[in-house]
């Protein structure tokens, strides 16, 4: 009889979505918890709504400058700084995608052994940890000012977050190739030639193209520490409210990070 | 796959033909090109006796910044809160303008797509290209300093970063489901929230998450440019060369690095 209770604790009633969390007690519990956590942040943050709104008037000049773009005024400025930018992103680039292919190859279990596995995973690991700000002003005040401290961060952000990638990428490769491979008698590095490395080039080429991409935009805020880049002439810009030549300077950033995804599009495309 | 006769009733094989080594020698021939020209700008500008003496400095900063000063941890507690609500806060910004912005973006649910699907995939290109620390530049100069500033900056940042993988969620949406609903005669917002939004709920739990976690990154250095945070605390004492405390502030961002990576790993795996 049990069925047919159930069976009429249902008819004559709407259907209700049934809830996200299935135990009520947990429900409550979240709910109270988040309730009381996003109470207490926005209770400690201080806003000073007079000097918000104050801004509000900047904040509309800042847009209408997208209107009025200045290339002119600053040109030799974004020039130069552009320039340095790209500079240190191909560089950077090509060091670190060199560096993290080893790298990723010793950190592919299937391929290497425990002890080089291990070394290698502990290089991706810092490497990931630590940001490319923190390590820029780490470098800067080890190097110096300038785009080689920037090449250097880059290039170790860049290992950390391709050999990752790439390492697992290997340990998810075809078996079959590689011993068809072996069984021909083929030495280690004409293994990895024909066995592993036309499995992962497809993926490879998008990883790398993708992080040119990446390591572009974070270019552009390595100056702010000064580690070269658009990043200094642009701190400039702002601290003088030139909003006109911030405008430009961020424009031809999102100008090109789109032509780079456009390009990175049209390359994978090829590859696949 | 070219075969060829190596005399004596023999065949040689090679991967590619002639012409296709040709166009790969003369591509790398470019490549290395470009990349020496782009080693040489930034070898041009570096001064290379820093470089040379660098080994010296980074053993000095090291000796300097050990051992870390564990009592300054008490002026950190604040601080490490404020990242935490920068972080968080800015996400659920974030997410709550992201889908609108997913859903004017994708082609099977957007309104229309000559004029507003553009519109937002500019949103969405704009707001991902610049770095967090340029907007919280940006808004500096607008709003003032201050933790209001990182929420919003890290709300506008990651807005296109959530909407791109939310809207290509929506995109890959089983449409018979959706075909379903509508059958039941169910008007346009019932056929979004029962048709396409349970569909695309891991996804966006998924997205949530992840976001957070880089954004707890990201919070930890947008007190450099004065948006407030941790990085407040490690901007004044770099200022002041006080390297002990700088030691510790790393370590504090590297722990809290890791533990909302661990954090945000544990939550994906749970939902997925």
């Amino acid at each position: 009889m049990r069925k047919s209770d159930a069976l009429s604790d249902r008819l004559d009633r709407p259907w209700r979505k049934p809830p996200l969390i299935k135990s009520p007690w947990l429900r409550r519990a979240l709910a109270i918890g988040v309730t009381a956590y996003l109470a207490a942040a926005i209770f400690s943050i201080e806003v000073n709504w007079l000097r918000v709104y104050e801004g509000l008037d900047r904040g509309a000049e800042f847009i209408m400058s997208f209107a009025r773009l200045d290339f002119i005024s600053r040109a030799g400025d974004i020039w130069s700084g552009m320039l340095e930018s790209i500079v240190m992103t191909v560089a950077a680039s090509v060091v670190g995608i060199a560096i993290s292919i080893p790298i990723g190859l010793g950190a592919a279990s299937n391929i290497a052994p425990l002890p080089i596995y291990l070394i290698c995973r502990g290089v991706i690991a810092v490497s990931r940890a630590l940001q490319e700000i923190i390590v820029a002003i780490l470098l800067v005040a080890i190097f110096g000012f300038g785009p080689l401290a920037g090449f250097l961060t880059l290039s170790f952000a860049t290992i950390g977050f391709l050999s990752k990638l790439l390492a697992e990428n290997i340990e998810s490769i075809d078996k079959a190739q590689t011993e068809a491979i072996r069984a021909t008698g083929s030495k280690w590095m004409q293994w990895i030639n024909y066995g592993v490395q036309p499995q992962v080039i497809p993926r490879l080429v998008g990883l790398g193209m993708y992080r040119i991409d990446i390591n572009f935009r974070e270019s552009a805020v390595l100056g702010l520490v000064g580690a070269g880049g658009i990043g200094a002439t642009l701190n400039t810009a702002f601290d003088r409210y030139e909003f006109d030549t911030a405008a430009a300077i961020l424009v031809v950033i999102i100008g090109i990070v789109m032509a780079l995804e456009y390009l990175s599009g049209l390359v994978r495309a090829r590859v696949q | 796959m070219p075969v060829f006769p190596l005399g004596n009733d023999r065949l040689g094989w090679t991967r590619r033909t002639p012409a296709e080594r040709l166009v790969r020698w003369v591509g790398w021939l470019i490549g290395v090109a470009v990349f020496v020209w782009c080693w040489n700008r930034i070898s041009g500008v570096t001064t290379w006796f820093f470089v040379w003496d660098a080994p010296r400095i980074a053993q000095d900063i090291l000796a300097r910044a050990t051992p870390p000063r564990w009592s300054y941890m008490d002026h950190l507690w604040v601080p490490i809160w404020d990242t935490l609500n920068i972080a968080t806060l800015g996400t659920l910004i974030a997410l709550c303008l992201a889908v609108p912005v997913a859903f004017l973006a994708a082609r099977n649910t957007t309104p229309s797509r000559v004029f507003v699907r553009p519109v937002a995939l500019l949103v969405i290109v704009s707001t991902r290209s610049i770095n967090s620390l340029i907007w919280a530049l940006l808004l500096i100069a607008i709003i003032g300093p201050g933790v209001f500033a990182g929420i919003i900056a890290i709300a506008i940042r990651s807005i296109g970063f959530c909407a791109k993988l939310l809207y290509e969620a929506i995109e890959e949406i089983d449409q018979s489901q959706v075909e379903a609903i509508t059958a039941t005669g169910a008007g346009p917002l019932q056929v979004t929230t029962y048709g396409i939004v349970p569909q695309i709920l891991p996804a966006f739990a998924g997205i949530a998450v992840f976001r957070w976690d880089i954004n707890i990154r990201e919070s930890t250095v947008l007190g450099l440019v004065g948006a407030g945070g941790i990085g407040l605390q490690l901007s004044s004492s770099l200022n002041t060369l006080a390297w002990p405390q700088v030691s510790l502030i790393l370590i504090v961002i590297l722990l809290a690095v890791v533990i909302s990576e661990w954090v945000s790993a544990k939550i994906r795996g749970a939902i997925v």
